[in-house]
């Protein structure tokens, strides 16, 4: 080989070593969270301030839901993260499955600091957000006063924005036929109570139009494809900062409560319990509000925040009426039936 | 060839040098196939190692039972010579107790539980909840269970493990095709609020269908005119076929959003142009997923096409003239037949990518139009029931593999001949 040949090599392999030495050595401290905008407001408010604050290096991931990741892991043993923001469902398959921490609440703070929802065995609330009816006052004259205006088409004529999960959208159908907040879950573990809520829906079927992601519905009340939509409260709140002017109903409104949980068996579960900690501070949770308008973990976080800020959270009278998904209740319902509810929902979306 | 050289020689020289001939050209002939085997032999165990391995390990998924037999070890042996008819005795209680005392404390419990829940609704609840309480159950077992929860006096439930005591199943499979696995190995259909496998791939197989058509129907007309048009033109039409081609899939599929839409530009076009009075629905709807998915695969059709017709001599249409043929039977006699291979790979093509295609009908789609790649994408990656997902994947497999025999007959029937 000629000298440049041999040059080249070995540059080649030095490289090549180089990229698995690099490997080898451990990863930082890894937070997974939505990703977008959210995580962006996050890093703002929590991840970089922290890292300052312990002198720490904070690698960020994204996570979009579901369990197929975590099964991945735990076939394979590896752990990409240490914590990470995930929602009820998947925080109690991987608490009883033992991929997470048990959280030991002295390292975080007194548990009588949080609100009810974000405390749980293996989980610290992160934000509260909450699916509700919203609507743009400029698509109809009659403004909807209760859920059950949702499903009158007469009286409110148009299309509706539906979320395409039959998780929360269930439970809202039968609390706007009447049924009271806390017998939801009793009232469909029974087949008679599933039927009621599938033609509760069935009588709004040919005026609904299926939502994936929560950017569609309140773009959809902006360009007035449809007149009312369930809608994640921070969406609404965010098209209203560009001045849409959309209105929401509280009533009856549906709780989602993502939390943060750790890893068993990280290498940086300090940085992690230290993570909880700092992300406890109310003031930084009351910031958080100002960019996304959720429900925060903190109840002293509730004095930081501006009143106009308050009105519009998931939290204090907006949530009276509220269902939390995060009960055992609904955990337990749901863990149970959604294989079977599933094939159901979408047989029954199909006949459209 | 080394044999025709050593026929050559045989006739040539005399006996020695012919044998010595043969054998040097023998060996050649060997040394070059072993150059060639090894060049392609990276490549090809690259194939094994991370396509056909990797795909083939998922789609044992699909007929992996694994759950049973290894985290409910005790019962299964218990369980081994029951006939099923009545409730099991003492010792498979006891034997289940054990199990259950076993799986919660190394946590193995909630993934057998899960599993045992995709055969009936409820298990899950019904093996979690007696594993809280089995550290404090306590002989006999039988009376401590069944008081703890009566469903366990529930033959379903029994049935149930038995029947999955075998390490491969075909639950999975069946279920993917609305079927379900009895007890006593009977199968029947799935009840009619549960049937949506087949009718998933029924309309699946009917939208890739219709696409494809309706490609043939625009995509041959454009790749004739860029076939024969002059070299100018070709490029610049060329390019007008490649460019929507290279932007992402993703941002096509928002920007149809934006045109068709109800207050969206071809409505407001159509409205201004009087042609009619109220918005038409145009997406969020079958037509709306035809409209997108034909943008996003005509230069799969056009291409194909193009590169095919470009290679038949404008002569033989000038010939075909001159013996007296019109043009409407000089084209199909002459032109058409040769570009049969191209039209063959175009159609494949589309077809095959449009089976899978799956953000294209969930953003622009309504509830009806869903293909079976959302079904499989939906237990893959959301609830991780990577048995069913892998049974989808088979079945689209399958149905792919059919058309292949198919697509074989049109190419090899045009010449399209690979060494």
């Amino acid at each position: 080989m000629t000298v440049k040949g041999r040059v080249v090599t070995l540059a080649l392999t030095a490289a090549v070593a180089a990229t698995f030495a690099g490997e080898a050595l451990a990863r930082d401290f890894t937070i997974a969270s939505w990703g977008g905008g959210y995580q962006d407001s996050q890093r703002k408010h929590f991840f970089k301030p922290f890292a300052d604050a312990e002198g720490i290096r904070v690698l960020e991931d994204t996570y979009l839901g579901g369990w197929a990741q975590f099964k991945a892991m735990q076939a394979t043993g590896s752990r990409p993260w240490d914590v990470v923001q995930i929602e009820t469902s998947e925080l109690v398959r991987g608490c009883e499955e033992g991929l997470f921490v048990k959280l030991d609440w002295s390292r975080i703070g007194p548990k009588s600091n949080y609100i009810k929802p974000a405390v749980t065995e293996c989980g610290l609330g992160v934000v509260v957000v909450s699916q509700l009816v919203a609507w743009n006052p400029k698509n109809t004259k009659v403004q909807p006063t209760s859920i059950a205006d949702f499903f009158d088409l007469a009286k409110i004529p148009g299309k509706r924005g539906v979320r395409s999960d039959p998780k929360g959208t269930l439970e809202f159908a039968l609390m706007a036929d009447g049924v009271d907040v806390k017998d939801v879950y009793k009232v469909m573990s029974t087949p008679a109570g599933l039927d009621r809520a599938f033609a509760k829906l069935d009588t709004i079927k040919p005026a609904i139009q299926w939502w994936e992601a929560g950017a569609q519905a309140p773009e959809w009340l902006v360009s007035g494809d449809v007149v009312m939509s369930t809608a994640y409260n921070g969406r609404i709140s965010k098209a209203n900062q560009g001045g849409h002017g959309l209105k929401m109903l509280w009533d009856n409104n549906i709780l989602y409560v993502d939390k943060w949980v750790i890893f068993k068996g990280s290498e940086h579960v300090d940085a992690a319990y230290k993570y909880l900690k700092y992300f406890s501070d109310p003031k930084a949770e009351a910031a958080f509000t100002e960019d996304y308008t959720y429900g925060q973990p903190n109840k002293a976080a509730m004095k930081y925040i501006k009143p106009e800020v308050a009105a519009q959270l998931p939290a204090g009278d907006n949530i009276a009426t509220a269902l939390d998904t995060g009960s055992a209740e609904s955990v337990e319902f749901w863990l149970d039936n959604s294989d079977e509810i599933f094939e159901r929902w979408t047989a029954w979306k199909a006949q459209m | 060839m080394a044999e025709r050289f050593a026929q050559l020689a045989d006739v040539a020289g005399n006996g020695d040098e012919r044998a010595s001939l043969g054998l040097k050209l023998r060996r050649a002939d060997r040394r070059r196939k072993l150059r060639a085997y090894g060049l392609i032999a990276p490549l090809f165990l690259f194939l094994i190692a991370f396509f056909l391995v990797p795909i083939g390990s998922v789609l044992y998924y699909a007929v992996a039972n694994p759950e049973v037999i290894e985290l409910l070890p005790r019962v299964t042996r218990a369980l081994a010579d029951w006939d099923g008819q009545e409730i099991p005795d003492e010792a498979a209680f006891a034997a289940l107790a054990e199990d259950l005392k076993a799986g919660y404390a190394d946590r193995t419990l909630p993934k057998v539980s899960l599993r045992l829940n995709y055969e009936v609704k409820g298990f899950r609840s019904l093996l979690m909840r007696a594993g809280r309480r089995a550290k404090r159950l306590e002989p006999p077992y039988k009376e401590a269970l069944l008081k703890a929860d009566q469903r366990w006096g529930d033959l379903i439930y029994w049935r149930t493990i038995k029947e999955n005591d075998s390490p491969v199943t075909l639950h999975y499979l069946l279920q993917a095709v609305d079927l379900d696995l009895q007890w006593d190995g009977s199968i029947k259909r799935a009840p009619p609020g549960q049937r949506i496998y087949i009718e998933n791939l029924g309309r699946t197989l009917w939208i890739a269908l219709v696409v494809t058509l309706v490609c043939i129907a625009l995509g041959y007309p454009v790749a004739f005119l860029i076939a024969n048009s002059p070299p100018r033109w070709t490029k610049i039409l060329i390019i007008l076929v490649l460019l929507p081609f290279w932007t992402s899939l993703l941002v096509r599929t928002a920007a149809w959003v934006i045109l068709l839409q109800r207050a969206g530009v071809v409505n407001d076009l159509l409205i201004s142009l009087g042609l009619i009075d109220e918005p038409v629905a145009l997406i969020f709807n079958r037509t709306g997923v035809y409209v997108a998915m034909v943008h996003i695969l005509l230069p799969f059709m056009i291409l194909p096409l193009y590169s095919v017709m470009k290679g038949i001599p404008g002569d033989h249409m000038r010939a075909a003239a001159s013996l007296g043929a019109k043009p409407w039977a000089a084209f199909f006699g002459v032109y058409f037949p040769q570009t049969l291979p191209g039209l063959a790979a175009g159609c494949l093509l589309v077809y095959v990518i449009a089976l899978g295609f799956y953000i294209t009908p969930m953003l622009i789609g309504g509830g009806g139009d869903q293909m079976l790649a959302y079904l499989i994408a939906e237990f893959a990656t959301n609830t991780a029931n990577w048995g069913l997902a892998a049974a989808l994947a088979l079945v689209l497999l399958v149905c792919i593999m059919v058309l292949y025999p198919l697509y074989q007959r049109f190419a090899g029937a045009g010449g399209m001949k690979l060494g």
